[in-house]
């Protein structure tokens, strides 16, 4: 496989289980080095991309730490990079107002809502001002009217933040409303099966995903990942 | 009172049984007594003859709480006979032990939990020690202590420790490695470093397990001080209660100094616990 993903791009990974997306995601960010093959990150490798903080890292569940407020989870990476009291604070405060939870940043995870707590975990990934936004199917485990409202924040934090996003995820809807650029894996073994580009607007109401155009996008990605089953069939 | 009724009812067949256990058990010297004096005991006079004899095989519950009572309230806390002397001396081991076994524990387990050849290594050791009787132990702890001229608190307070030590150290291991990958990662991505992993991470996570392990293990500890003191000489500790009141057939003084270490232990884990409510309702852990 060979791919670049530009500055300030949003670009979905979508395949069934076990295509290597979620691994592929882990190899930028150095959690998982690869067998082969060159990856760059901003011009490094990745274990260099990651000690130069180039990126902040989402899982599907928020992983928030119980004996922590949420403005203290936030503040967590920053009190590990040494950033001072008053610039976390400042920072804090204002990824808080990114995600829309402000006046939370006192309360526990407990008293929070799953969708609340996700938010949090991606105010945790900006509060560093890392180039690169990864996130491994966030919004996977919460339901799908919570997910449409998240999706819809999404888009309008990446507008406001212009960030790189790289976002893995296994529906179709989510990966055409949100990608620039949609990648479509197949398994066994792990490879490209088809990069679409996205012709929708930047700016995207949710009643987009009625449009003709959305719905031609939607099918050529099912198309893709038809044709990487076709072979196992 | 709905809550207090099964816990009465229960209480209550624990003296009853107890009693007739005591008038079977006594009713056999009593009756020899007799015998060897010529005369004939009517099933009351009896009765009343094993609960109030000196050195009862099993003594009734009023005769241990009066000893109790005796040993606590009765004397100078000064004094030899003292339960609460004996019960500070024993105290006092127990609580120095309790914390070299926890040191011991908690250094172990975080040396486990980062180093490969540690984590191989330690914990076969760990189990032995445990597998080998304490009673065997602590007279050679003593012998080996008093032969470099040490006595008293310090020995007591090692074979306290030995016990100790275990319970803290299986429940730090597992307490530091509950942090899932994800969890993990997510420090891997922020390039933390080990310390800070340890304190922000493994360290938090681990409260839970290591205040359920101290209440073993500070139980446990009062055990390791008492059968410390048995080979000392018996001089001082609930210890030494126990091992004269053997001796002597004092089966009152056996019994009052059985009831103090029980209530002794009791306090000490209610302690812990208290100190682990505190805890985790500060860190938002419980709520």
């Amino acid at each position: 496989m060979d791919l670049t993903i530009n500055r300030g791009e949003f670009v979905s990974f979508i395949g069934p289980s076990g295509c290597g997306k979620t691994t592929f995601l882990r190899a930028i960010a150095a959690l998982e080095t690869p067998t082969g093959g060159s990856l760059t990150v901003n011009g490094m490798t990745p274990d260099q991309a990651r000690r130069a903080r180039a990126y902040g890292y989402v899982f599907q569940a928020p992983g928030l730490y119980p004996w922590r407020t949420i403005a203290g989870n936030i503040a967590l990476p920053l009190e590990i990079m040494g950033f001072s009291k008053a610039d976390r604070r400042e920072r804090v405060e204002r990824v808080l107002g990114l995600v829309e939870l402000d006046g939370f940043g006192g309360k526990y995870p407990w008293q929070l809502s799953g969708g609340m707590q996700q938010r949090a975990s991606i105010a945790r990934a900006l509060a560093f001002d890392a180039d690169i936004l990864l996130m491994d199917e966030p919004f996977g485990a919460l339901d799908e009217i919570v997910r449409d409202r998240l999706n819809e924040a999404l888009l309008d934090l990446w507008a406001k933040t212009g960030k790189t996003i790289g976002f893995v995820t296994h529906s179709i809807p989510e990966a055409v409303y949100l990608s620039t650029r949609i990648v479509v894996m197949s398994p066994r073994p792990g490879r490209i099966t088809d990069v679409i580009e996205s012709t929708l607007p930047r700016e995207r109401p949710l009643d987009i995903r009625d449009t003709p155009e959305f719905i031609a996008i939607a099918h050529r990605v099912r198309e893709g990942l038809r044709a990487g089953h076709a072979d196992e069939a | 009172m709905s809550r207090a009724a099964p816990i009465l009812t229960v209480l209550l067949a624990i003296v009853v049984i107890w009693y007739l256990a005591a008038i079977g058990m006594n009713a056999q010297w009593a009756q020899d007594q007799a015998a060897r004096a010529g005369t004939e005991l009517s099933t009351q006079a009896l009765i009343a003859d094993t609960m109030t004899q000196d050195r009862p095989v099993l003594p009734t519950p009023h005769q241990v709480a009066v000893g109790l009572w005796d040993g606590l309230a009765g004397q100078a806390i000064t004094s030899k006979r003292s339960l609460v002397w004996h019960g500070w001396v024993t105290l006092a081991a127990t609580l120095a032990g309790f914390g070299i076994g926890s040191a011991a524990g908690i250094l172990l387990a975080i040396g486990i939990v980062h180093d490969r050849a540690m984590d191989q290594s330690v914990m076969p050791w760990a189990v032995a020690s445990q597998t080998v009787p304490i009673l065997a132990i602590a007279p050679m702890v003593i012998v080996v202590f008093a032969s470099a001229g040490v006595t008293g608190l310090l020995p007591k307070a090692i074979i306290s420790a030995w016990l100790s030590f275990f319970p803290v150290l299986v429940g730090m291991v597992k307490g530091l490695r509950t942090p899932d990958a994800m969890q993990l990662d997510l420090m891997r991505s922020w390039s933390a470093s080990r310390a800070q992993i340890f304190w922000r991470l493994r360290l938090p996570s681990a409260m839970p397990y290591l205040f359920a392990s101290l209440k073993v293990a500070i139980a446990a500890s009062l055990v390791g001080a008492i059968v410390g003191e048995l080979p000392a000489g018996a001089t001082s500790g609930l210890g030494a209660r126990l091992l004269s009141g053997s001796y002597y057939g004092q089966t009152i003084q056996i019994w009052s100094a059985l009831f103090t270490a029980a209530a002794l232990a009791a306090i000490l884990v209610a302690a812990v616990a208290l100190v682990e409510r505190i805890t985790l309702r500060r860190m938002g852990l419980a709520r």
